[in-house]
Order: C-alpha cells, then sequence, then structure tokens
C-alpha cells in the first residue's frame, strides 16, 4: 500500500434490521479478501470513529441512513464539504454518531485527506429484524463502489 | 396565578431518547417528567430459554457502551446461583476490565457530553473547536480505557471473552505491559482532567439524598458487596427484590424504581460511591479530590462532574495495581455444572448498581431474568431533582431553565438506550 492508510468504516448495529448496513458492506469487503484498506466495524459511537480515523490518509465511512429517499438508495458524500442536515445517520441509540465524528474530526484538523461517506438508505431498524431486500441489494453495490474507489486510488500512484 | 412549562421535545447530550416536562406554577416547580420514550428492547424476554452460558454474549449486546456492567452483574448472578466463587487473578482482572468501561464512560460522559454545560456550548463538538487541546486529552485518554476492554474483553464492540467462571482466555502478564505505560499517562490526563473540571463554575444547590451503592470491606465498589445506603440499609444482593420495587409510569416506557415501604427515590452512581466509599479510593484520588476542592462527601448533582473525574483517576491507579500483581492464573475460568435455582448479583456499572437476577433449570436454561439497570433505579431520583433543585431557579428566563433542567437530566449521564423495558402488558376483564 503506497498511497497511505485506506480505512473502510463499517458502522451500525447487526441486531437492528437496516442498521447493520454499513457493517454489512465491511463484511463483503472482508469476504472478498480485499487487502488494500484496513477494514474495521463499529457500534457507531462518534469518539470510537474519530479514533479509527487517525492517521488515515483516505477513509470510506459507510452506515445506514434515514433521508426520506427511497429505501435502498445510496448517497455518497465528500465529508470535507459536509454531510447534509436533513440525513439522520446511523441509528445508534446512544445519539453521538457518524455526523458528529466527521465534525469533531474537522474541529480537530484530524478529518482524513479523503474521507467519503456512503449511506445507505434503510426502511426499517427494527430490534432484531433483517436486513431489507432493497437494502441488502444496496449493501452489494456500495461494497463494489468502495472496491472500485480504492483500486482506482492505488492505480493512479 | 402564572403557569409556565419548560419542554424539551428532545434532550440533547443524554444518551438514548427522551424528552422533559417541568411545569411551574408561581413559581413553584408542581411536576417534573422524565420522559423515556425509546422503544422497548425485550431482552430480558431474549433470554428465556437460552442456556446460562449464552448470557454473558447476549447481554453485552444490551449496551454499546457499557457492555461490561450487564457482562459483569450476569456472570455473578449466575455463580452466585452455581455456587462458584472466582478468586485471585481472574476476579483482578475482572475489575480491571471495569476500570477499562469506567475510564471510558466517564471520559465520554466528562468531555463530550457534560463539559460544554459548564464552558456554555450546544455541545462537545463545538467545545471541540475552541478547546481542541483538552477535547483530544479526553480522547485519548478514553482510548485507553478502550484499549483495556479490548485486551480483556477480546474486541472492541459486544465483547466475547467474558464467561460464566471467568474468561475464555486469560492474557500472558507481557501482554499487559504496554497498557501499563499508557495507564500511567493515563493517570496524570485524569489528574489534568480532575484539575480542568473544577474550574467549571457550579450552580450552589444540594439535596439530603438516599445513596445507594455496594460496599465491601476491602475495595473501593466494582463487582461485589452488600446493597447498602447513608440511611441505613444494609443487604445482600439477593434481598434486592424484597426492599426494591419497580413500577410503571405513564410517561416512560422505563420502569421507576423505589425503595419500599415509603423509602421512596434514590440515588445510585458516582455520587453515591463517593459518599459511601471515600475511603477506599486511591491515595491519589483522595489527595486529589481535597486539592479540588470536592471534599470527602458532595450534595451537589451539579458536581458530579468533579466525581467523575477523581474515579476516573482511582480506575486508572486499580488497573496499574492489577497489571503491576498480575499472575497469569492455570486456567482462565472456574468450571461451572448447571442446577437449578435462583441467583442475583449486583455490580456498579460507571452509571449506578446494576442488578441481575436468574432463573434457571437443571439443564441450564434460563426461565426468567431480571436487570434493573442504573438509570431506571435514578429515574424517580432525577424527577425529585428537578422539582427541588429546579424550584430555586424559577427566576431565569425560560431559556436559561430549560437549559439548566437539560443540565440537571445530564448530571445523572443517563442511558435511557439502557433503560427502556418492555412494558407489561396488563387486561382488566372486569
Amino acid at each position: 500500500m503506497t498511497q497511505g492508510r485506506v480505512v473502510v468504516i463499517g458502522v451500525g448495529n447487526l441486531d437492528r434490521g437496516d442498521d447493520a448496513a454499513g457493517r454489512e458492506v465491511a463484511r463483503r469487503l472482508r469476504a472478498a479478501g480485499e487487502r488494500h484498506a484496513e477494514i474495521l466495524e463499529l457500534e457507531g459511537e462518534a469518539t470510537g470513529i474519530l479514533a479509527a480515523l487517525e492517521k488515515a490518509e483516505t477513509a470510506f465511512l459507510v452506515d445506514a441512513c434515514f433521508s426520506g429517499a427511497p429505501a435502498g438508495a445510496i448517497h455518497r458524500f465528500d465529508a470535507a464539504e459536509g454531510l447534509p442536515a436533513h440525513t439522520n445517520f446511523s441509528l445508534s441509540s446512544h445519539g453521538f454518531g457518524l455526523a458528529e465524528a466527521v465534525e469533531l474530526a474537522k474541529a480537530l484538523g484530524a478529518l482524513p485527506l479523503r474521507c467519503i461517506v456512503y449511506a445507505i438508505e434503510g426502511e426499517s431498524f427494527e430490534i432484531s429484524k433483517p436486513v431489507s431486500a432493497a437494502v441488502t441489494r444496496a449493501i452489494e453495490e456500495v461494497a463494489m463502489h468502495v472496491r472500485d474507489e480504492i483500486h482506482a486510488l492505488l492505480r493512479r500512484e | 396565578m402564572t403557569r409556565k412549562t419548560v419542554k424539551v421535545d428532545v434532550l440533547a447530550r443524554v444518551e438514548g431518547e427522551g424528552a422533559l416536562k417541568v411545569v411551574l406554577r408561581d413559581g413553584k416547580v408542581e411536576s417534573a417528567e422524565f420522559n423515556i420514550f425509546e422503544p422497548p428492547r425485550f431482552f430480558e424476554a431474549f433470554l428465556r430459554g437460552r442456556h446460562f452460558v449464552e448470557t454473558p454474549d447476549i447481554v453485552a449486546r444490551i449496551c454499546g457502551i457499557c457492555p461490561i456492567a450487564y457482562q459483569m452483574s450476569g456472570v455473578h448472578a449466575l455463580e452466585n446461583l452455581l455456587g462458584v466463587k472466582v478468586e485471585g487473578p481472574l476476579r483482578d482482572l475482572r475489575r480491571l476490565i471495569y476500570c477499562g468501561e469506567w475510564i471510558e464512560s466517564h471520559v465520554l460522559h466528562i468531555y463530550m457530553l457534560h463539559a460544554p454545560d459548564f464552558l456554555g456550548y450546544d455541545g462537545g463538538v463545538q467545545m471541540a473547536r475552541d478547546h481542541g487541546d483538552a477535547v483530544k486529552r479526553g480522547l485519548q485518554l478514553k482510548k485507553v480505557g478502550n484499549e483495556i476492554l479490548q485486551l480483556l474483553g477480546g474486541r472492541e464492540i459486544h465483547p466475547v471473552n467474558v464467561r460464566v467462571g471467568g474468561f475464555h482466555r486469560a492474557p500472558r502478564k507481557r501482554e499487559l505491559a504496554p497498557l501499563a505505560e499508557k495507564l500511567k499517562w493515563a493517570r496524570e490526563a485524569a489528574l489534568e482532567t480532575a484539575r480542568w473540571v473544577a474550574t467549571f463554575d457550579f450552580p450552589e444547590r444540594e439535596r439530603d439524598y438516599t445513596f445507594v451503592t455496594l460496599r465491601h470491606p476491602d475495595e473501593y465498589p466494582f463487582n461485589e458487596g452488600r446493597i447498602v445506603s447513608n440511611k441505613g440499609l444494609d443487604i445482600s444482593a439477593a434481598e434486592y427484590d424484597a426492599h426494591f420495587e419497580e413500577t410503571h409510569v405513564a410517561h416512560s416506557t422505563a420502569l421507576h424504581s423505589h425503595l419500599r415501604d415509603g423509602g421512596g427515590a434514590y440515588l445510585t452512581g458516582p455520587m453515591a460511591r463517593y459518599n459511601l466509599a471515600f475511603e477506599q479510593l486511591s491515595a491519589l484520588a483522595k489527595e486529589t479530590a481535597r486539592e479540588i476542592g470536592l471534599g470527602e462527601s458532595c450534595r451537589n448533582p451539579y458536581r458530579s462532574i468533579m466525581v467523575r473525574a477523581v474515579e476516573t483517576i482511582y480506575a486508572c491507579d486499580e488497573a496499574l495495581r492489577v497489571i503491576e500483581n498480575y499472575e497469569q492464573p492455570d486456567r482462565p475460568f472456574v468450571p461451572v455444572e448447571p442446577r437449578a435455582g435462583v441467583g442475583h448479583a449486583a455490580t456498579e456499572a460507571p452509571r449506578g448498581m446494576l442488578y441481575h437476577r436468574y432463573q434457571i433449570d437443571d439443564a441450564g436454561t434460563i426461565a426468567d431474568a431480571q436487570i434493573v439497570p442504573p438509570t431506571s433505579q435514578n429515574q424517580a431520583c432525577l424527577e425529585e431533582d428537578l422539582i427541588d433543585i429546579i424550584g430555586g431557579f424559577s427566576d431565569l428566563p425560560h431559556k436559561e431553565l430549560q437549559y439548566r433542567c437539560e443540565q440537571t437530566v445530564r448530571n445523572y449521564d443517563p442511558c435511557i438506550s439502557c433503560a427502556t423495558h418492555f412494558l407489561k402488558l396488563e387486561i382488566d376483564r372486569g
């Protein structure tokens, strides 16, 4: 890996329906043998995400979100440009999650050079429910996008 | 008659979703409701029908912030039931993993949720823009707690290394050495934290609380001890249900706990531990408490942030003590065999006492489980604070009063996510 540390951080709760989306993306990438990035799974507490971003030059943050778009819709944001206020990230019941992590990283000057947020629109966040069909399709697609982006970075070297 | 309502639809900077409604009449607080509307979580029902050995892995999922507290109360209750005593290095490792969780949880609350109240910010992010060095210190300190959990718990999320009888794997002595170096730094950072929070401006209000905590003859309370209060209570965990009762209230999906026989609301958590076990803190923690003007007892709930800072120093000291004395045990756990019975335990989660009760059959299947988290236990006391304390601030302009109400709730570091229980369905068929 020559382009600095690349991390993929899948955020979510595996026991809460579509909230598992981010972590499922991380699992797909790991299962596919992605070797060019460090792949992490986190529950979504902001300071934990911030710690995972440390020393990364490039970071991909993947989380479920709820903005009113159709289930399975995929949003891609550059964290440096800010995250839209109307999008709720991470259904973490602790209320201090991905969006706060990004803002905290900015406030502390700790945002990686490239920090891309993928958000997958969820429809059901009920405890002990499975991931919905629409979100499952989006998980596959996001895993592919993230892998392509990592490989594009490598080619650019 | 003037009537004023302070309504906070969604409380900011508390864990979980809750709301607050305070009604004032002629400057006097008429009612205060701390509303918990987080959906029910069914964990007690999930446990029924499962084998008892699954308990630590199931209860760890109740909370992403304090999984160890759930695991510790769960394994202690089951060991109590099975007649197993975990001693020596394994017992010490349990104190160590609990130290990690206290550091993590206290520091997150101090820096990200509570300090902004005193420094005039809406949240930790805004505060970080002006107090970057302090926030970086807090984040680094929290990470040390996290590393303890990771090493002893086996992974960062939902630790998997805790089992009934001990651990699946005990660390080698040399694995703990790097932690010791980090903890020495953490202790200094905790000291700076205590000095930092002591500079805040605290509202001067006090109440005559009923403090409830665990008491151990030789140790600051963590994993075991009798349940005691400053008003004469002194019982074993097995007697919990005989002395405490949980009731449903219309405005909350969490249960309200009270002492039976008119004993009323009580306060559990850092303030209770501090007031009833000050002498058992480490020398540095006691010395710091005196240095920052906290004294040996504290009844001002706004100063709970100072108490948490002192407890963080203690947790660093205690973790270092365990690591320095540690010898790897021959076996990482004490064997356990199922037998029918009921077991109880209470341990000290960062936010306060956490009580578990399990009933299992001869095959080890859980027939019934009861879990009473600290936020449920503190909820009635929190409402009393709002009535009593906010009454003293009723002349404040509306916005400031609202802020003071929110700050009062945050004194408790309530974890609404943990407190939410399924409400019992009662059908009156006449």
